[in-house]
């Protein structure tokens, strides 16, 4: 049923809260009881000045009651159900019973948005005790400390007389266990926290400089001035070790290639004339393929017309650079899905590849993901090629002239990743297997 | 005679805890606190016992016993292991690995008292059998 036939229900239920009778409230407003109750059935459409009327009475907008609850409950509730599996939902209604009862559909949306809330964090959590290592080491650290406290505390509460050495010894042992446990738990906690406050504690020299681009939106405008990059990486407080600034010259010196091939302005003036076209853009700067890929994932989202993301990973499947969009998560610990077109171009060097793919979960959000392996040295006779794969995440129809492609579903890693029976699947999902 | 335990830990806090705790009940404890060289240096000693902790430097806990019980001399060595990963699957693993027993951190000194003497008590009938 169409939400502006629902006015009557909605008159109905608005009643109900404000206690009338139908009668009384036909009274008030100059209707019969019977009238009134053809339009609480929906049987008589209602507008004008009776709406008015009518919602005066009942103390509401007349809006609320013609147009009842906002388009977004009703597609809460419908991804409500659609989540329930085996339930079946009767969607058709979802506005009928939005209109009828706002209080009950706003608190199934509510506990429907907590539910998703949860699982992200479960999620977040899973990954982070399955891959985190430094999360390994710390709780196995304060787990240590506290066996060695509780053995040695055990042992001084016993009653009778310990040697006066070994009673020493363990006092000197408990005031050492005390002191590490209160630094260790402080360290976990600060690690946990710093996790909350979305600022993650980097565990690897690539983490940094992830954190270092991030924190600029892949986009540093003193490169493209024409900056140094030594001086970007020493100004950069991000990085902290001698292995992030290397792995940091390394992203940055490529930046800075791209942008002197594709300065902004005229990357700006190309990507209004050609929209998203990055074969185009290829063609029109005289690069290579990847270079463009890199390039409209460091330029704002504004001009690109849009977000888009970037994958680049080596023969290995490690992933060497990421920007994340919004829909399409990129495992920060853990291998990533091996369904994800990057990989299936390593099979298939220097052919360009575009996929569209639908990521699991709620969302189900499409994206075209365009890819190339090429090789990373001139070649040689007397070696392998060596291949790195870029990929860029594209929203699904934002690439100029894409075809009509029937998406193909991928994950983000297989631990937190629902799909059954997939063939590429490695571990058990912890959302099928429960936490 | 004094029944012998090597103790396999490189927390030295626990080891000074546990040697006290098996002394006192008449045992004698060596230990050893590196995973790279403990099975050799458990078939050197040729313990009655080894407590022997899972995250150790050089080698884990669960290749020193899986290498131990692929010594036959030492296949029925009873082995009771210790660790803070206390999770199922880690239990199944060490089980499948032939442990005697497991434990997680933080236990109680009784608990380690009860299963050494259980281990041992155990051990002692079954030679006494055979």
């Amino acid at each position: 049923m169409a939400r502006d036939t629902l006015t009557g229900s909605r008159i109905r239920e608005r009643r109900s809260i404000a206690g009338f009778r139908q009668a009384d409230l036909a009274r008030k407003v100059g209707i019969s009881a019977s009238y009134l109750n053809l339009i609480e059935h929906n049987r008589r459409r209602i507008g004008g000045k009776l709406l008015v009327n009518i919602a005066d009475v009942l103390g509401v907008e007349p809006s609320m009651l013609s147009e009842g609850a906002e388009a977004a409950l009703i597609a809460t509730l419908r991804e409500a159900a659609a989540d329930a599996g085996p339930v079946a939902a009767e969607t058709d209604r979802a506005e009928e019973f939005a209109g009828r009862f706002p209080g009950w559909a706003e608190v199934l949306a509510a506990a429907h948005r907590r539910i998703a809330s949860l699982e992200r964090t479960v999620e977040t959590l899973s990954d982070r005790l399955a891959h985190d290592p430094h999360l390994a080491a710390s709780l196995h650290e304060v787990l240590s400390t506290a066996a060695a406290i509780r053995s040695t505390a055990s042992i001084l509460a016993e009653p009778g007389d310990i040697e006066p050495e070994w009673r020493d010894r363990f006092h000197r042992n408990l005031n050492e266990d005390s002191l590490r446990l209160a630094d260790s738990s402080k360290s976990l906690v600060r690690y946990l926290d710093e996790t909350e406050d979305g600022d993650d504690r980097r565990v690897a020299p690539i983490e940094e400089v992830e954190a270092l681009v991030a924190a600029r939106g892949y986009h540093f405008p003193e490169l493209e001035a024409g900056a140094e990059v030594e001086a970007v990486v020493d100004a950069a407080s991000e990085l902290s070790s001698w292995a992030a600034r290397h792995i940091a010259r390394g992203v940055l010196s490529r930046y800075a290639t791209d942008a002197r091939s594709m300065p902004a302005t005229e990357m700006t003036a190309a990507l209004a004339q050609l929209g998203l076209d990055p074969m185009g853009l290829a063609q029109r700067f005289g690069v290579d393929l990847q270079a463009v890929f890199r390039r409209l994932a460091a330029m704002p989202p504004a001009v690109v017309g849009c977000e888009v993301g970037l994958v680049v990973c080596d023969a290995a499947g490690s992933l060497l650079f990421r920007k994340a969009i919004r829909g399409f998560p990129l495992p920060r610990f853990g291998a990533p899905c091996p369904l994800w077109p990057v990989f299936a171009a390593l099979s298939r060097p220097t052919v360009p590849n575009l996929r569209r793919v639908m990521q699991q979960g709620r969302d189900g959000a499409e994206f075209d993901c365009l890819s190339l392996a090429h090789p990373v040295a001139p070649p040689d006779f007397s070696r392998d090629p060596l291949y790195q794969a870029t990929m860029l995440i594209t929203p699904a129809g934002s690439v100029q002239s894409t075809p009509d492609l029937a998406p193909e579903p991928v994950g983000s890693t297989c631990r937190v990743c629902p799909r059954a029976g997939c063939r590429a699947r490695r571990e058990p999902s912890i959302l099928k297997e429960g936490f | 005679m004094r029944r012998h335990v090597m103790l396999i830990e490189d927390e030295p806090n626990i080891t000074e805890a546990i040697r006290f705790l098996l002394t006192r009940d008449g045992w004698t404890v060596d230990s050893h606190s590196d995973g790279t060289d403990a099975v050799e240096v458990v078939a050197a000693a040729m313990p009655d016992l080894v407590i022997l902790d899972v995250m150790l430097p050089g080698k884990s806990g669960m290749e020193i016993l899986r290498d131990l019980r692929d010594r036959p001399e030492l296949s029925n060595l009873p082995i009771l292991m210790l660790t803070a990963r206390g999770q199922s699957r880690d239990r199944d693993m060490a089980e499948n690995a032939g442990v005697s027993r497991f434990m997680t951190k933080p236990f109680s000194n009784a608990e380690v008292l009860d299963a050494v003497r259980d281990l041992a008590a155990a051990a002692k009938a079954a030679q006494q059998d055979t």
